[in-house]
């Protein structure tokens, strides 16, 4: 049967000269698999003219080896068997293609993820790398030669999130000339670092080094700036996404809207009644509202839930007086769509802080003076619900004040990870509530992590400043007094892990440091951008190491903390790096993309049409004068999918050919 | 087709083929490697794009030549890379399996899972698993002659 679909197949494999090359890359595979075994076996296979073993193959000295010997072997099929193909198949391919013959004459075979690293057991590796390069050299004979497709790169480009690391990718690509989606769900940009004080280890204000950021993506004119909104979906590929972004109704026309906020002052709420969001619902903001005072855009927004208006019809309208002539309050505003085409995306959607509440023993929100670190954010901060003054609840200044490390972080459970900004913040509030309130500070701390330009020397600093460390995790927060000097205080209980005893610590005021986590939609928004997430939920980067902003959809990039905790150093890095590789991309002019496509062997189609409803992207059309099927190469995506299908084995995938696949699954058990 | 070479004192080693998609279930066993997982070497992982590429056709081929179990692994159903490709996998795996079993192989011998690009540790535990469950069955016996009649209480 495959022979039959593939009439070359049994003259490909008379001709091929394949070339086997095992590598041992370092110990890692030559550790657990005999490499040199399988070499020697691989050079007694049918075909094989060249079999070699060698140290490091992907290294220039290994690449210029298969070179060398494609030259004077004469080979024209080549099987290299070292790491996941996902990692090198590309690096192999140019090399044949330097060495002038197709480059997907190349079968790769993966014995270090999926065999050496797996196994422990030297002779059943040995046998699984034999099994695997043999059917890969029985494959590789029948592969055809491929032309990869160019298609031609949109340079415009969708960046979603627009905290800190958003800002500095969308900025980045403008000014380099680039027209500039950003697509924020809040009514304003700016994200978790608009909402700190200071930042670490240099404390120079977080405002005063965000909000110029903030303006210029507001001003900008390459920077389409949409705010309160969100992408909804994203069809096409690399160099051709079309995107839809939803905008949420604000009631207010942005474009007449021009600040004001005379109508917050007119509401007819003198005061507030909803939680502020941003001053983590610390102070109260009315129906109308401008998040922050720096917000960009500084357009108000009205809350549906809480004005007078939407739930009544009968307010008397005093913003709508208030606003006058500008006429930019709308109360039947409408949530509207855009889809717009970009080449490239990149996802900077950020974190979300690690809920307190689900460590009961601390007592969070049920004890007033625990606070999470981001309460203490906004109550340290000039232009926070309290204007910077920390107090507790009944006016007065903390006497003494305990930091609580690793809250949602380096435990088995809640989360593994460690949060990694949380100790430097930590230092951070225990210098700020001691500069600002002159409390005894105390950092109960699991293990002090402070690597990083200047951290070290900042906890230095602290240590010098009177702050004090405890090691150790506390088990218990209570208000239960056991003596008349604990009395109106909340009482930590802590292993002191150095002293080796158990203390009660007295204090006036808890800071829960809390870690960071995924956002809590972070799976439907991998999902909408075809896009992985690793274990624990953040974004999957193409390679740790060496692919840390991309992803393994090409032309989707990530960066900042939705890819896994990150300080705002490392956050604009990786945006910075995101923003320079989808320039290459689209500076590049074209992308080739695999040429995995599928197509018809006409004289057998016998037009059943059942392949037409099972392609997702609608690329098979019918063609009713000739009564077959048409594969739309531009559409296809290469799943495969039809070729599975076709009762008659009439569709062919490139790469992935019937033919190719029976080999490979006949070459494995095939003991020869 | 090959034969089993039954080694004194060795107990059987199952012969697993293993169809993985590209982009879920390769990945989490790329994962399962650098994480150093370990796992039983029975298997021999061959990669498609998409589960939904997996022709029914090459199931029974790699039954048809040695093989004593099949593992299907793609994208958890809403996470397909191409949409829906592991839904057509779906289908068509319960009907093959219904098929293999009245051609008289056990159900355990054919599994179909989802496994994402995060779930390294689910590759160990559903290979070691199906290695486990395979091995009690024993070796795939197609040379078994196929009664010439049908036993009595189905013969129509």
């Amino acid at each position: 049967m495959p022979e039959a679909a593939n009439p070359a197949a049994a003259e490909n494999r008379e001709a091929a000269r394949v070339g086997v090359y095992v590598c041992h890359c370092g110990t890692n595979i030559a550790g657990t698999v005999d490499v040199k075994s399988v070499a020697e076996y691989a050079a007694g296979l049918p075909n094989v003219v060249v079999s070699r073993e060698y140290k490091y193959m992907c290294s220039d000295p290994g690449q210029a080896l298969i070179q060398q010997d494609i030259k004077e072997h004469k080979l024209n099929r080549i099987v290299v068997a070292s790491c996941s193909p996902l990692l090198h198949e590309p690096t192999f391919r140019r090399v044949l293609d330097r060495a002038g013959i197709n480059a997907f004459f190349l079968q790769f075979v993966n014995i270090r993820e999926h065999v050496s690293w797996v196994h422990t057991d030297k002779e059943a590796s040995t046998a699984k790398t034999r099994d695997l390069v043999r059917a890969a050299v029985r494959r590789v004979c029948l592969h055809k030669p491929l032309q990869k497709r160019q298609v031609p790169i949109d340079p415009r480009v969708l960046v979603v999130g627009g905290g800190i690391a958003g800002i500095h990718a969308a900025l980045t690509m403008a000014e380099a000339g680039k027209e500039v989606f950003l697509v924020e769900r809040e009514p304003t940009i700016g994200g978790h670092m608009a909402m700190f004080d200071k930042t670490f280890p240099t404390l120079d204000c977080a405002a005063c080094i965000l909000t110029p950021k903030m303006t210029s993506v507001g001003s900008h004119p390459r920077i389409k700036l949409w705010t309160y909104s969100e992408v909804v979906s994203v069809d096409g590929y690399v160099g051709n996404y079309k995107v839809t972004v939803k905008h949420k109704p604000r009631y207010v026309i942005d474009d007449l809207c021009i600040g004001c906020q005379e109508c917050i002052a007119a509401c007819v709420y003198k005061d507030g009644k909803t939680p502020d969001e941003f001053n983590q619902g610390l102070s109260k903001r009315k129906p109308v509202y401008l998040p922050f005072p720096q917000a960009v855009p500084q357009k108000v927004v009205i809350d549906p839930e809480a004005c007078i208006e939407f739930k009544s019809g009968k307010c008397k309208k005093t913003c709508v007086e208030a606003c006058g002539d500008r006429h930019a309050i709308d109360f039947k505003q409408k949530e509207t769509f855009d889809e717009i085409e970009v080449g490239t995306i990149i996802l900077a959607t950020g974190f979300k802080t690690f809920d307190a509440k689900r460590y009961p023993d601390y007592g969070y929100g049920r004890y007033p003076e625990v606070y999470t670190s981001l309460e203490i954010e906004r109550l340290i901060n000039a232009s926070g619900p309290t204007g910077g003054e920390l107090t507790l609840k009944n006016g007065k200044k903390p006497q003494s004040t305990a930091i609580i490390h690793c809250v949602g972080s380096r435990d088995h459970n809640t989360n593994r990870w460690c949060s990694k900004v949380c100790c430097m913040y930590s230092l951070k509030l225990a210098h700020l509530v001691r500069e600002r309130t002159g409390a005894e500070v105390f950092n109960f701390y699991l293990d002090m992590r402070t690597p990083g330009k200047g951290y070290e020397e900042f906890y230095d600093r602290l240590l010098d400043e009177g702050v004090h460390f405890v090691r150790g995790l506390v088990f218990e927060i209570s208000d239960f007094a056991a003596h008349p000097s604990e009395e109106g205080k909340l009482v930590l209980r802590v292993e002191d892990t150095l002293g080796g005893f158990v203390r009660r610590v007295p204090v006036d005021m808890v800071i829960l440091s809390v870690g960071m986590e995924p956002q809590a939609d972070a799976q439907d928004v991998r999902r909408l951008f075809n896009i992985s997430c690793a274990t624990e939920g953040w974004f999957l980067e193409r390679h740790p190491k060496l692919a840390p902003v991309s992803t393994f959809t090409e032309g989707v990039y990530i960066a900042g903390a939705c890819q896994g905790p990150k300080d705002i150093p490392e956050s604009v890095a990786q945006a910075g790096a995101a923003a320079a590789a989808a320039l290459a991309l689209i500076d590049a002019k074209t992308v080739e993309l695999e040429p995995y496509t599928a197509s018809i062997y006409e004289d057998e189609c016998c037009g059943c049409k059942t392949c037409v409803p099972l392609c997702p992207y609608g690329a098979i059309s019918f063609v009713a004068e000739k009564k077959k099927a048409a594969v739309n190469e531009v559409l296809c995506k290469g799943c495969g999918t039809c070729v599975a299908g076709c009762p008659s084995g009439s569709i062919t995938q490139n790469f992935f050919d019937d033919a190719e696949i029976f080999e490979e699954i006949e070459g494995v058990w095939s003991h020869a | 087709m090959p034969n089993h070479q039954p080694v004194a004192n060795s107990r059987f080693e199952p012969r697993i083929t293993a169809f993985f998609c590209n982009w879920c279930t390769y990945l989490a066993a790329d994962l399962a490697g650098t994480s150093r997982m370990k796992y039983a070497p029975n298997t021999r992982v061959i990669r498609v794009m998409c589960s939904g590429r997996i022709d029914p056709q090459f199931v029974l081929d790699a039954f048809a030549h040695g093989a004593d179990g099949v593992l299907i692994g793609g994208c958890h159903p809403g996470d397909c890379h191409y949409q829906e490709g592991n839904y057509k996998a779906l289908r068509r795996y319960y009907l093959l399996k219904r098929m293999l079993m009245d051609m008289g192989i056990e159900e355990d011998r054919f599994r179909l899972e989802w496994i994402s690009a995060a779930e390294g540790d689910r590759v160990r535990t559903v290979i070691n698993d199906m290695v486990e469950k395979v091995r009690a069955l024993g070796p795939l016996d197609l040379r078994t002659p196929i009664p010439e009649t049908l036993p009595e209480e189905v013969t129509v």
